[in-house]
This record gives structure tokens, sequence and C-alpha cells, in this order.
């Protein structure tokens, strides 16, 4: 079957590469790319541990082509980090105890940061529906709750400290 | 899991679409949101040859009301649905269907055409569409023709789309006033599949009498059931407390469960009586207002 060369931005540096239309957005990264902080959970496309975040939406990456996201802007858990300081959900999660085996982690991050750039002061409720395409065997999703709730605060605080509203 | 290798193809117009389609026959499987074919290529289900990724055709997602129907474009996402703002103030039928399909994953990516295309019993668009009268459509060679909701579903996975057309608009004749709809759908966990729904869409007329009701079920037999029974009963009568008890027994006798891992038949037979009270109930409130 015949490669097709297809270029995404991904975590703001652009690449490309020539894939066989059916390989998965979530191989495409992993592999191709090696960016492995996104991980294969069920692989029937219920658990969200591959959420990535693709032209602003969270997707599931194991549920999408590569071929599809050509010319994409991709963000994945890689690209929370910024000039080494971790993101505010990063020390949220971190202060909130909101991982423990940390499998689908990288995934919750994805949902939580795209629910927080659509909502910057989420109610518990709201976060548990941001977070409802996420699924976690380890944590009873309490603390992670809880780390989206600190990373709001976070990051208001910090809007507020410079000024201006997010 | 890995699907077995297809090639690409992904048209600009819809034009090139349908030229698509008819080249390759049933060799090839139209791209919507994928979030139903995708994980059945990957399980080796569905093995088109050609995919045919319409997702890069410009207009072919919209929302609108025009001409006394409101117009949903085949490729809108169930996301956009949610946050439309025509949606929330005046079809809380298609909005509660829209929440309570699988996750905001894979909401972003689903579309409403593709929930009615793949002709899967168990999609929530059918059963609301159904009980809202819906049209559909398909876009072929020829042009367009206009399937009626009550024609489309043909069979487990079979719809009145031939293997040259596209689903390519949905139209919802507008509602007069004085009208209200809800969706009650009973899943084992966020996400999944419905155990039973059911989809109602009434009118009232100026004396609180049921003037239209349209009365739908998800996922208890092969196609979204139309229970029409249970609609002719309502129409024509005050929807009191006794009213509505019968006309949810009705829609529950109309039902055709399965035993599955879902539950047994009489338990989804059972589920669908109540749902369909409640959901009554919710759309006369929201008809009264």
């Amino acid at each position: 079957m015949a490669k097709q060369t297809i270029k995404v931005k991904i975590n703001g540096r652009e690449r490309e590469a020539a894939v066989e239309p059916r390989l998965l957005l979530v191989h495409f990264i992993r592999e191709s790319l090696a960016l492995t902080g996104t991980h294969i959970g069920c692989d029937t496309s219920n658990c969200g541990a591959c959420t990535v975040i693709v032209n602003g939406n969270t997707v599931k990456s194991c549920t999408m082509f590569a071929v599809q996201a050509d010319g994409a802007e991709i963000m994945t858990v890689e690209g929370l980090i910024k000039d080494g300081a971790l993101h505010p959900l990063q020390e949220g999660f971190k202060q909130e105890h909101g991982l423990q085996c940390g499998f689908c982690t990288p995934g919750m991050l994805m949902s939580s940061y795209a629910l927080l750039s659509k909502n910057s002061n989420p109610t518990e409720d709201d976060i548990r529906w941001g977070i409802s395409g996420n699924l976690c065997r380890c944590t009873g999703y309490q603390n992670i709750v809880k780390a989206v709730l600190d990373a709001a605060k976070r990051m208001n605080e910090k809007a507020m400290a410079q000024g201006g509203t997010k | 899991m890995i699907p077995p290798a297809f090639e690409y193809l992904r048209p600009k117009t819809i034009p090139e679409a349908v030229a698509m389609l008819q080249q390759h026959g049933d060799e090839a499987k139209i791209l919507s949101g994928g979030q139903s074919l995708i994980p059945m290529m990957k399980l080796r289900l569905a093995r088109p040859a050609y995919l045919i990724d319409i997702n890069r055709i410009s207009g072919m997602a919209y929302i609108k009301e025009d001409d006394g129907f409101l117009k949903i474009g085949g490729l809108t996402r169930e996301a956009e649905l949610e946050s439309s703002p025509l949606i929330h103030s005046k079809y809380p039928l298609l909005l509660d269907t829209a929440h309570v399909i699988a996750d905001p994953q894979v909401r972003n990516l689903a579309t409403v055409g593709g929930n009615l295309a793949h002709g899967d019993p168990a999609n929530d668009h059918p059963a609301a569409m159904t009980a809202l009268g819906a049209q559909v459509v398909a876009t072929g060679p020829k042009g367009e023709r206009v399937i009626p909701i009550e024609e489309f579903f043909v069979t487990l996975f079979t719809t009145a789309l031939k293997q040259d057309e596209i689903l390519t608009e949905i139209r919802i004749p507008i509602p007069p006033a004085k009208s209200g709809g809800a969706y009650f759908k009973l899943e084992r966990k966020v996400g999944d599949f419905a155990t039973a729904a059911a989809a109602v869409q009434l009118t009232l007329d100026g004396s609180g009498t049921v003037q239209k009701a349209g009365i739908a079920l998800t996922n208890v037999g092969p196609t979204p059931i139309k229970a029409r029974k249970a609609e002719d009963f309502l129409r024509g009568k005050k929807p009191e407390a006794a009213a509505i008890e019968q006309a949810a027994k009705l829609a529950a006798e109309d039902a055709q469960p399965s035993s599955d891992l879902r539950g047994p038949a009489e338990y989804k037979r059972g589920l669908v009586k109540e749902l369909t009270k409640r959901a009554i109930t919710k759309a006369l409130e929201r008809a009264g207002k």
C-alpha cells in the first residue's frame, strides 16, 4: 500500500513523515515521533489513555488515522512543560496526588487541559464531565478532580497577578 | 489492533466523493467521524479497500433554520450540537441526545450524519430523529433525494442509502409553539451504548391536549423502534398521569429487545416503560414553558 507524506506541527515543532494510511495516530506519535507519553490502554476506544489535542480539540488518537491529521496542530502531554517549568496542571497532579500508576495520566492531563482552556473556573461536576472519556483504575478519580481544581486555582491566581483575565 | 491496508482518498467536494463511491462500489466506505467505523476496522469487522475521507469537504457542517426546517449538515460534530445556542433554546431532545453520545473526545469527531448512516440501532440519533419526524437528504450521482426517517433504517447496519450516496443533510420540521422533547437513556456507565433509551417529541394545542406525538426507542430492536401505538394513543388526549402510564406501557409492547450483556429482554422491556414515562413527562414540562 502506497505511503503518503503527512506534515504535522506537534508540540510546536514541524514534523514530516511517510506513512501507510492505516497507521493509527497513536502509533505515529509513539513510534514514528518517539513521543511515548501518549499511552495505549484499551485499543477499543474506551479508556482515553491515548487522548491528545488535535487543532484545539481532544481526540482519542487510537481512533484516528495519522493521515487524517495531515496539516494539523497536535499537542501531547510532552507539550505541557515550558522551558523546564511544570504546567500548573502537572503541579496540581503532583500536589494533590492525582496519579498512582500514572498510566491514565497523560490522557487525564490532555482532557483537563482542554477543559480548562474552555472553562477556567470549573466546578467538580464540570471536571467529572470533562474527564468522562478517561478511565482510571487506580485512584477512584477523587484526587484527579482535586488536582484539576488546584490547577485552575493556580492558573487563575497567575492570571490575576499578571493583571489579565483568562 | 491494526486494520488491513486500504487506499486513502481525500475528495475536496461532494461530487468528487460521490464519483469515488461510484468508481469503487462496495469496496469503498465513507470516513466521516470514524468513531464507529475505525473501531470496526481495527477489529477487522469492516475491511474497506478504499476509505473516502470527507472531513475536508467544506460546507457540510452547519446548524440552521431555513424554510420551515432545522437543517443540520451531515458533517456536523456532536460537540457542535452541544454548544449550539439554537439547539439549546429550541431543540432540547437533540441536546439531551448529543450529551449522552459516548464521551467528550468522541463527540469532538463523531458526526450527526455518521451516527445515522452507520445503521447501528445502538446509536442515539436514530430514535431522536424518528421522534422528530426528520428527513434525510442523500446525495448521489443524480443529485439529492429526500428520504423520510421512517424509511431510512432498514435493518441492522443497513440503511436506505445506496452504495453511491452520501448523507449530506438532516432536516427536522421546526416544532410549533408549545412543543417539547426529551431523551432518557440508561447506560451501564458514562459513554456506553444504551441498555435502552426513549426519545419523545410532543406538541400541545391551546387547551393542553396532545396534538403531535413522536416516540422512538433505542437499542431494543434491529432498528430504532417507532412506538406507533403509544403515539396514536396519546394524540388527542389530555396527558394526565393515567394516559402517560398507558402510553409508556404501549411503547414497551412495541419494543423488540434481545437478551445480551446489557441485560435480559424482559428487564429491557420494563426499562422502556419507565424511560418512556420519564421522557414524556419531561417533554410535557418543556412544552408547557
